[in-house]
């Protein structure tokens, strides 16, 4: 229930970052400058801290997502679903820890 | 006390109100259904891809500017690459947030407003995308900053 409120979150988030996102990569068609001075905005720490949480959503969308992807097409799927969870919350650590170390010294670092 | 006999759906013998329809709507719902698993996994190969050529190979974030993109789409690779990625992205997503939508949008007024919106944005979105990616120019004429190495050329 909880995994599937999260996807449905996760979901919802991912796609108006996507919507976002499109908008400010289209400013490569409008000038160079355009385009380098709203990328800018995304250098900055605050802007780093949330695009880290919103690689936190896309690790767990994507992991739960192949989650209910084997709960409905393995034959067993259904019956180790609760499993299947602690091994999405596992990989999705696995994934972030170093993820975030990289992220936060890049955006922290200075480099 | 005897345990209740519940007979399977559709076997014939529960009362017809609670059989489903077989509608036309049944088929589209089915390929809608399929297709968030099967884009689903082509999408976590992409934008883990995506994320960590942008992210986490060299400098990063800090990287990205209008040359790295010219960089990039230079290469018919990573054009078909965001270009795959675009369309499956926004179709996986339209489609979650249709489902929403029609979970949680009682009225019917309400639902067909939303969608609306939905739809337009989506069309916008990967109409818009698609010509960025195909009509790129990576040395724009008049540009003074950040222009990729190669067009120094001209």
């Amino acid at each position: 229930m909880w995994s599937w409120v999260g996807h449905r979150i996760t979901g919802v988030v991912i796609f108006f970052f996507l919507l976002v996102h499109v908008l400010d990569t289209s400013l490569v068609r409008v000038s160079p400058e355009a385009y380098n001075a709203v990328i800018g905005t995304y250098k900055n720490p605050i802007m780093g801290l949330g695009e880290a949480g919103l690689v936190a959503a896309i690790v767990f969308h994507a992991f739960n997502g192949l989650r209910i992807i084997a709960i409905d097409f393995w034959k067993k799927g259904n019956k180790y679903q609760a499993q299947l969870l602690w091994a999405v919350l596992i990989l999705w650590v696995v994934a972030m820890v170093p993820f975030l170390i990289r992220q936060l010294s890049i955006v922290f670092g200075g480099n | 006390m005897a345990t209740p006999i519940i007979d399977a759906p559709r076997s014939g013998k529960i009362d017809v109100k609670y059989n489903r329809s077989k509608g036309g709507k049944g088929s589209f719902e089915m390929v809608a259904w399929l297709f968030m698993r099967l884009s689903g996994v082509v999408l976590v190969v992409l934008i883990f891809g995506h994320l960590f050529v942008n992210l986490m190979v060299g400098d990063g974030v800090h990287a990205i500017d209008f040359g790295f993109v010219a960089g990039k789409w230079a290469s018919p690779f990573w054009q078909i690459w965001d270009l795959l990625m675009l369309w499956l992205a926004m179709l996986h997503g339209t489609n979650g947030v249709r489902t929403i939508i029609n979970d949680y949008a009682e009225r019917n007024g309400t639902r067909m407003a939303l969608k609306t919106v939905l739809y337009v944005a989506t069309v916008v979105i990967i109409v818009l995308g698609t010509l960025v990616i195909f009509t790129f120019d990576p040395c724009p004429a008049g540009a003074v900053t950040d222009l990729p190495s190669f067009c120094t050329a001209r």
